[in-house]
């Protein structure tokens, strides 16, 4: 069947299908209990699973974070909600030196199948303290795996595969895109991660990009379309483990590269990905690699001053005409 | 000490020797070179890890700070591949990737000792919270120093634990000194026992140079803990007989506290009590002694003789799944 829901909502469903088919998934976050989370993630699963499962914690990110690993160490799969992403900044020891580390510092004895869900993204209004995006500090850390949906359908399934994996792995969910509906199609159970999904198809120009950046990407190929730039979008949904044969295999079409990424330009994980395009794929390109990113900023909280702050549709076909006039 | 079997009484003294030993050992093969990287040494605080550790069941779990060889030695009852882990051998209980400050033993109750100070506590906390979803009677412990109640996870964790009933207990292995810092210059209180107010869980002290006490305080808050009835705080006062690390010339350690320290070595202390009530006779004790030494001699030549990790694995274990790709990309 082929419904129409919004991401939060299929989050939800993925949480509340994944509860019932394994036990000893568990839930950890501030407010998720009568509130059903900050943004809903967890509405009606109190009442389901009972409070042994959906574990309202006290503001205490660093214990309930360090407290998921330790449930981990023992065979729980805990599901670890922070209300945002940059509250990293207070709980980074248990997901750097401990999730990320003891499977290798064990030598294997120990597996880590934990899912730390945080909301990210620019765009809200929220100020710097609630806008950033840190997927490439994530990405950064051996040892995390790192996912970025920007669909319903993604965004349920490639959680249901991450609350299955034996991995650490981040889930970073923007904010803005919560609400935005789409079909989701209940037949495909789950998409393994390290899978890109190719959302438009082109012959001129491959755009790199994930998260919200995808639908900004697809109405930048719209316009660039109109112009006589055929481009191919790539969404690679998870940064770690990385599609590369997807890229390969588009940047080797179209011979032209550009990643498009919301989180600030300089060491974002664009970096990364057009490092590794220009070292394994020099001879196939007929133009250097362009970064697409936000500027070098905190994010501000004036409207107008935000929305300067990270990549649009207008900037994005710019640089892209740009890149296919060199 | 009259409540107690000799064959208990031998056991503890069997144990604290070992722990001596392979510190001993341990320390000694770091200032050879033979052993890398950082060692940091329990000598002097036998008395807090035997005690304790001889409350748990084998089914019971534990989380151990960097100074934990001892704990590790304890739970896991194997000294050669805890000694072949320090030696970063392919035989550890970690293959050789963690080292001394990672020694973990899953399958033993050892969830593993710990480089960041604290790291532990929210670790120990998850097991306790799972044997709280699961109903298995299992009690969860953490050790750690004086120097971790000043982390924001100790204070965090103990109130989640109390909170919630969880059945742990947070051992403070309190040997006044964080690195250097001698704990009552950076806290208000005269215990740190006393935090546990703060709380609403009992906080107790003990003399970890008694290893009896220690065990019978221990024994205490394990069986609150496996009744449901929550945590509690044990805070142990003990001497490091050695600087923070193994080399650390350690100016900043009065002479009054190393002088104290060996005036209460709790070894000492117990073959004494077990002369004078005639629990054991001074031969019987040195035998014992040399038993262990013996012991602690071959795990030594276990851990030196033992093949180091093939160099082709250095990228195993960062992934369970998918470890090629995650690693490579």
């Amino acid at each position: 069947m082929i419904r129409k829901v919004t991401m939060i909502g299929a989050i939800r469903e993925a949480i509340d299908e994944e509860m019932l088919r394994d036990q000893n998934v568990i839930m950890l976050g501030e407010d998720i209990g009568e509130l059903g989370g900050p943004f809903g993630s967890c509405k009606g699963l109190l009442d389901k699973y009972g409070a042994n499962r959906i574990i309202q914690t006290p503001i205490s990110e660093w214990g309930f974070t360090g407290i998921s690993v330790g449930a981990a160490i023992r065979g729980k799969r805990p599901i670890a909600e922070l209300m945002y992403n940059d509250f990293i900044s207070v709980c980074l020891d248990p997901i750097m030196n401990q999730a990320a580390k003891l499977h290798y510092m064990t030598g294997g004895q120990v597996k880590i199948p934990m899912v730390l869900r945080a909301p990210c993204g620019t765009g809200r209004r929220g100020a710097a303290q609630h806008s950033q995006n840190m997927e490439a500090l994530f990405a950064h850390i051996p040892g995390l795996k790192v996912v970025c949906p920007s669909t319903p359908q993604d965004a349920k399934c490639l959680l249901k595969s991450a609350i299955r994996d034996d991995d650490p792995v981040v889930f970073l969910e923007h904010k803005l895109l919560y609400p935005q509906k789409a079909d989701l199609d209940d037949s495909i159970e789950t998409i393994p991660l390290g899978s890109a999904a190719v959302r438009r198809e082109g012959t001129d120009l491959t755009i790199l990009t994930w998260s919200r950046q995808v639908n900004f990407a697809l109405e930048a190929a719209e316009a660039l379309a109109a112009k006589g730039i055929s481009v191919e979008v790539v969404d690679l949904r998870s940064l770690v483990p990385l599609d590369w044969d997807t890229i390969q295999k588009s940047v080797c079409k179209t011979h032209h590269a550009m990643v498009v990424e919301e989180d600030v330009l300089r060491c974002g994980f664009g970096a990364e990905i057009a490092a590794q395009v220009g070292d394994e794929l020099f001879d196939e390109l007929d133009a250097p690699v362009r970064r697409v990113g936000a500027l070098n900023s905190s994010v501000p909280f004036c409207a107008d001053l935000e929305d300067e702050i990270f990549p649009n549709p207008d900037r994005i076909a710019a640089e892209a005409e740009k890149l296919m006039k060199e | 000490m009259q409540s107690y079997d000799k064959n208990f009484l031998m056991e503890v003294l069997e144990n604290l020797w070992t722990v001596r030993k392979f510190e001993e050992c341990a320390k000694d093969s770091f200032l050879k070179g033979e052993i890398k990287g950082n060692v940091h040494v329990c000598l002097g605080e036998e008395g807090a890890v035997v005690g304790a550790n001889m409350a748990l069941k084998p089914s019971d779990y534990i989380a151990v700070s960097h100074r934990g060889h001892g704990h590790c030695v304890m739970k896991s009852k194997d000294v050669d591949h805890a000694m072949a882990e320090l030696f970063g051998k392919e035989t550890g209980f970690c293959h050789g990737r963690g080292g001394s400050m990672h020694v973990t033993k899953l399958e033993s109750g050892l969830l593993g000792a710990n480089g960041i100070v604290g790291g532990g506590i929210p670790l120990a906390t998850g097991s306790a919270l799972t044997s709280k979803i699961d109903g298995d009677g299992a009690v969860s412990v953490s050790f750690f120093g004086d120097g971790a109640t000043n982390q924001g996870c100790f204070h965090e964790c103990m109130n989640m634990a109390a909170a919630w009933k969880l059945p742990i207990v947070y051992f403070i292995e309190d040997n006044q000194y964080a690195v250097s810092v001698n704990i009552h210059t950076v806290v208000n209180t005269e215990t740190l026992a006393q935090r546990a107010q703060g709380y609403g869980i009992p906080g107790v002290v003990v003399d970890g140079t008694d290893v009896l006490a220690v065990y019978e305080a221990m024994s205490t808050a394990v069986e609150r803990a496996r009744n449901g009835e929550g945590p509690t705080l044990i805070d142990c006062n003990v001497y490091r007989f050695t600087g923070h690390y193994v080399g650390d010339p350690a100016a900043y350690m009065s002479e009054q506290y190393l002088k104290e320290a060996h005036e209460k070595d709790v070894i000492e202390k117990f073959k004494a009590k077990l002369l004078e009530e005639k629990v054991a006779t001074a031969e019987e004790m040195d035998a014992l002694e040399a038993k262990v030494a013996a012991k602690i001699d071959e795990a030594k030549k276990f851990a030196v003789e033992s093949p180091a990790p093939d160099k082709s694995g250095v990228l195993d274990y960062n992934y369970s799944m998918d470890n090629e790709r995650s690693v490579a990309r």
